[in-house]
């Protein structure tokens, strides 16, 4: 009976139930003290002694932070007389916005030409100098390809160069760095004991998937780029496929393992290597058809895979600039660093 | 105006999703899902750009068997303005993600009036 009693001290309902009754106090110091042994490499408990100050402080930032909230008395706040005025009268004026939008877009639409109507004004000599010219002029199968990447291939590079930038500003947002000696914060600390509590690891089911599915997407992913100039697909698209090929590798093997191939030095040299390749690319490009000069970039047969120029190349400097940038988001949002 | 208003069904369909984006957005107080109703708006200005590319009985704007024919696919510049749109929507919703996650490490919520208030708090 004694026995049963202790036995269900550690059983997992008793877990469940002490983590309703302490709201993930109990469990977080749990992890948090075997986060911060890990991530300093102490064995003894001594050395643990001096970082239960800054867990202490961390903690305290929290429940001070609470406290505020519950001091603030947001009930009593939002229930006062002039607040639900307020409030109404915010909701109504949204609701009548919102309706005379739609109202105004739909009486816009009601006068426009019938979806799929060939003689649409959209249609015009743009749309038909595209479709005549840009197999000759660009020798890629798929217009679109043609187009985005050759005669509007600023844009994409504003594009590229936009992700890159949300990928920095995020980047600064929300990376979590070690001191300069090498010891961790303690949002770095809070950040590890975060992802440990809730992405488990080592997951057996996930690692088998992972195995056989990671390869396949990768295929996937990088014919979609290769051949974004012969059929649907392009840099963006297979960036994003090869992308979550990454997550899906991440997520089932950790950052440990994802590290070795997967750093900010790579992060950043394959970006600023894709990125400058396309401007120096196109720059060239753009001074010899300015200038009319000959460029002396084979055009090749169209539908070979070697074929259309730059536009391969410059699918492929999208598409790296792409899965990196959507890698990056993820660790960054998952754990505030790579 | 509803007959023509059915005969632009895609429009009429991405205008309504785009009134639901704008009231979500106006009259969500929680952070995220303002910028899931900002996510709703990009969506429904994509498929309003797509269905005005959309010509019947043509095909997709890939060359086959050499046929160079205006007559012959639809009209590739709407996938090209998708595209740039997806892009920039993907940005913004990563900045501004990030940007919340900020607020809620330092506010611990996600109500925006309530941030307001203790942002207020802190000043004064």
């Amino acid at each position: 009976m004694s026995k049963r009693r202790s036995d269900w001290q550690s059983r997992p309902q008793n877990r469940v139930r002490q983590w309703f009754h302490n709201g993930f106090l109990a469990l977080d110091d749990e992890i948090i003290n075997q986060v911060t042994k890990e991530t300093l490499r102490m064995d003894s408990d001594s050395e643990m002694d001096k970082h239960q100050e800054m867990l202490d402080s961390h903690r305290h930032e929290r429940t001070l932070a609470l406290e505020r909230l519950d001091q603030y008395n947001i009930q009593a706040w939002a229930n006062t007389r002039g607040r639900k005025a307020l409030s109404r009268i915010y909701v109504t004026i949204s609701f009548v916005l919102a309706f005379v939008m739609i109202f105004f877009l739909l009486r816009t639409v009601a006068t426009m030409p019938r979806f799929s109507d060939p003689n649409a004004p959209t249609n015009n000599e743009v749309m038909a100098r595209y479709i005549e010219k840009g197999l000759e002029e660009t020798g890629a199968v798929n217009i679109v390809a043609g187009m985005i990447l050759d005669y509007r291939a600023f844009d994409t590079l504003g594009e590229s160069t936009v992700l890159f930038i949300a990928a920095s500003a995020v980047l600064i947002l929300l990376r979590i760095d070690r001191r300069k000696d090498g010891t961790p914060v303690q949002e770095l600390i809070a950040a590890e004991s975060d992802d440990r509590h809730y992405e488990p690891r080592s997951d057996r089911i996930l690692q088998g998937s992972a195995k056989v599915l990671v390869p396949i997407i990768f295929l996937f992913g990088i014919y979609i780029m290769l051949n974004g100039h012969l059929s649907p697909g392009g840099g963006f698209s297979g960036g994003s496929i090869v992308s979550a090929g990454l997550i899906l590798y991440l997520d089932s093997f950790g950052f440990e393992k994802a590290g070795k191939f997967f750093t900010y030095k790579t992060f950043s040299w394959v970006s600023f290597l894709s990125l400058s390749f396309y401007a120096i690319a196109k720059t060239y490009s753009f001074y010899c058809g300015a200038n009319g000069l000959p460029s002396g970039i084979p055009l090749g047969t169209p539908g070979a895979i070697l074929s259309s120029g730059l536009i391969l190349p410059l699918n492929i400097a999208v598409g790296l600039v792409v899965a990196c940038t959507m890698y990056i988001f993820y660790a960054l949002f998952r754990k505030g660093g790579l | 105006m509803f007959e023509l208003l059915y005969q632009n069904i895609e429009q009429t369909v991405s205008v309504i999703l785009f009134g639901i984006g704008l009231t979500i957005l106006l009259l969500q107080r929680n952070l995220i899902r303002k910028i899931i109703g900002l996510n709703i708006m990009d969506t429904a200005i994509y498929l309003f750009l797509a269905s005005m590319g959309f010509i019947g009985g043509r095909k997709a704007p890939i060359v086959v068997d050499g046929v160079t024919e205006v007559s012959a696919y639809i009209n590739p510049i709407p996938a090209g303005l998708v595209l740039t749109g997806i892009v920039v929507s993907v940005s913004f919703t990563a900045i501004m993600l990030a940007l919340t996650v900020r607020l809620y490490r330092r506010y611990h919520t996600l109500d925006i009036d309530v941030i307001a208030l203790l942002a207020k708090g802190e000043d004064a």
